[in-house]
């Protein structure tokens, strides 16, 4: 899971991973059986979605190339309103980011708290084959530790065999692959879905409704996330199959072994992304040599676009926002960070700025900036309040709590990603601070809140 | 009981709030960040609270009910220590803010800041005030079938509307007497909470509780009106709309 800001090259540029798609890789889809291959394949599509936040990092790579040659005077200049304009619109991105986080997590609650299926335990994943059910602690928690050490390595063979894939250019099969995974989950999860919360308000539906209905929810979802479409309905896709693969998440891992699975992956995120031999390191590292995307299908983006107006076209602080740019070529925005857009576009567009008339200002010129964070990351984020939802005795507080601390670590992540402008990973931080607040406000806030609550004493 | 308790007491509750948040921070990426850093410390701030009060619970083997005026006492002091962390770091980032910054000003003013995170710890202390009493008023069962007070869910929103007021007008009030180093407001802030906090302890007798607390709402909201730079000739030319 990787939370990146993109550097955009101009259109000149071969194709990277920054400005255009490439097919991301998705894992076999097993058929569905009572969930627990469902799991499976959703489990290697967790794998998927993690390594497909990776990327990030080719903008040090793609600014080293491009700054070569910048004019020196434009950089003092330029400086300041990077900065400015870093520091404006890092707020703006990090709000970006809070709102589907948010929403993510409020539909995988919102479900938890009323529909008894994703809260029942109907057995559990094969990659989680020790049950919890003994009655001593101490072969309790050895059987989640086993249980996640088989989770974690089963992640690392599959990442390891994705970037093998990948350096052995089998595009064909990674992109069949994720095909038949997001045909996966965006028929059949969503259809078990349905199902559940029909049955939980008692309303009846007849097949052929059914059928139209999750008919054009999955036609239009593979079309809006494997090609074009409008990016706030891409997004609202990703949210609802990110929410989706976190309730089956939440139904098929036992409780211990969920917390322990969590810690383990946000150790697991923060090595494979940061170690020079990391498996998400060396698929951004390739992916970078190639000039080729990184599994745009799997990332959310939130591109922001906003019209520059009048521009002077022979400025040196203005020629970047020059660009018109040719923003959804595949129903994905490319992401640049504020710094290396100007000075990249300034140096690509230099010939043509001066060239352009001034009518040419008027029409809607757009630039785009934002951050992208992987899928991985969100069904984590709404695994642990969804867990905090299920299991923290009825408690609101305890969910309120994780929710907020997940929201922090995730500012911070994004602080740190301002700072250092590479790819990070971006569970570690949410993660502990989720799970800190987890525990201590299951056990310690709990019991406290409790009793001034039922005295009506308020602190 | 049912939905429509549920959702009146949650509009009562929250409402408030929930429109001060809409028509002030939502539209501005920098203040909802101030907001979830507020409702974080506030959390901090509670966690100590009770760790102390189950240290204490487990040490001292006294009644749980006997230790619940030090309990909220050390819970008080403990979100006024947290109110001047958020002082402390809201004071730092605007100074960086202002640093960054073309003309020398930071883009939102440290006012804004301070109301922001008084809000914000407003909203999560209410939040975890009233959140499993709206869960608990959804669903069925009645009320004070034990003798206690049949109004438990609608005093219980208002005590929350006026808490979560209350602690906006002290955000406002504590960063301006920290500002300005006046340990006066600072003194009558935390004297402020201690005394809403213990009048609650006078529930159910709500004629004791809810109107003394509505009144110190009130004071306390037109002296942070009066900090913020108010007065009744800008309330007047509010109204005529100028």
């Amino acid at each position: 899971m990787i939370t990146f800001m993109n550097n955009s090259d101009s259109e000149e540029e071969p194709c990277n991973e920054r400005t255009s798609l490439m097919s991301a890789e998705s894992p076999p889809v097993p058929s569905y059986q009572d969930g627990l291959q469902a799991s499976e394949a959703g489990e290697a599509q967790a794998h998927r979605k993690r390594r497909a936040g990776s990327s990030r990092g080719p903008n040090n790579i793609a600014g080293g190339e491009m700054s070569g040659s910048s004019v020196p005077v434009r950089e003092g200049a330029l400086e300041n309103e990077e900065e400015e304009l870093t520091l404006k619109y890092g707020a703006k991105h990090v709000i970006m980011l809070f709102v589907p986080v948010t929403l993510c997590m409020i539909v995988v609650v919102a479900t938890i708290k009323s529909v008894r299926f994703y809260t029942e335990k109907n057995g559990q994943l094969i990659y989680t084959p020790f049950s919890e059910d003994t009655p001593s602690v101490g072969q309790r928690l050895l059987n989640s530790v086993l249980n996640t050490i088989i989770m974690i390595s089963v992640i690392i063979v599959m990442t390891v065999f994705l970037v093998l894939l990948y350096k052995y250019r089998c595009y064909k099969f990674i992109h069949g692959w994720l095909i038949l995974s997001s045909l996966m989950l965006l028929f059949l999860f969503t259809y078990i879905y349905l199902g559940e919360v029909l049955k939980t308000y008692n309303v009846a539906m007849d097949y052929p409704t059914l059928f139209i209905v999750i008919w054009n929810f999955g036609a239009v979802g593979m079309i809006c996330i494997h090609w074009k479409g409008p990016l706030q309905l891409q997004q609202a896709y990703l949210i609802m199959i990110s929410a989706l693969m976190a309730l089956v998440f939440i139904k098929y891992l036992p409780e211990w072994s969920a917390w322990v699975i969590l810690g383990a992956i946000s150790i697991y995120d923060l090595m494979a992304v940061l170690c020079p031999k990391g498996p998400l390191r060396m698929l951004v590292e390739t992916a970078q040599e190639r000039n080729e995307p990184i599994f745009p299908a799997l990332i959310y983006s939130s591109a922001m676009m906003w019209t520059v107006g009048m521009a002077k076209p022979d400025t040196a602080a203005r020629g970047s926002s020059q660009q018109t740019w040719d923003a959804a070529e595949d129903g994905r925005e490319h992401l640049r960070s504020p710094s290396h857009a100007e000075s990249q576009m300034s140096e690509a567009r230099r010939s043509p700025v001066p060239t352009r008339p001034i009518t040419a200002l008027e029409e809607l010129e757009e630039e785009e900036r934002g951050v992208k964070l992987g899928l991985g990351d969100f069904i984590f984020y709404s695994v642990l309040v969804g867990k905090a939802a299920a299991t923290a005795s009825g408690d609101w507080n305890t969910t309120l709590a994780c929710f907020v601390a997940i929201l922090i670590g995730l500012c911070l992540t994004l602080l740190l990603l301002a700072v250092f402008k590479k790819a990070l990973p971006a569970l570690p931080i949410s993660i502990t601070f989720g799970l800190i607040f987890y525990f201590s406000t299951d056990n310690l806030v709990r019991p406290f809140m409790d009793t001034l609550a039922s005295h009506q004493l308020y602190i | 009981m049912g939905a429509a308790v549920c959702l009146g007491c949650a509009a009562i509750a929250l409402g408030p709030a929930a429109a001060l948040l809409l028509l002030t921070v939502a539209a501005e990426p920098l203040l909802l960040i101030v907001l979830v850093a507020g409702a974080f410390f506030w959390l901090l701030s509670l966690l100590a609270a009770s760790l102390l009060w189950s240290v204490s619970v487990a040490l001292g083997g006294w009644e749980d009910a006997a230790l619940l005026p030090l309990g909220a006492a050390a819970a008080v002091l403990l979100q006024e220590l947290c109110r001047f962390a958020c002082f402390k770091l809201l004071k730092k980032a605007d100074e960086g803010l202002a640093m960054l910054s073309e003309d020398g000003r930071s883009p939102i003013s440290l006012r804004r800041m301070a109301y922001v995170s008084g809000l914000s710890i407003g909203i999560i202390s209410g939040l975890f005030s009233i959140a499993n009493v709206l869960a608990d008023s959804a669903g069925p069962g009645t009320v004070g079938i034990h003798g206690d007070s049949p109004y438990y869910f609608i005093t219980s929103a208002f005590l929350t509307m006026a808490l979560v007021l209350l602690h906006t007008f002290w955000g406002v009030i504590f960063f301006d007497a920290c500002e300005r180093r006046r340990a006066g407001g600072l003194g009558l802030v935390v004297g402020g909470h201690l005394l809403a906090s213990g009048l609650t302890f006078l529930n159910p007798r709500y004629e004791a509780s809810l109107g003394p607390i509505f009144i110190l709402t009130l004071c306390t909201g037109l002296w942070a009106f009066g900090t913020a730079g108010g007065s009744f000739r800008s309330v007047l030319k509010c109204l005529s709309c100028k």
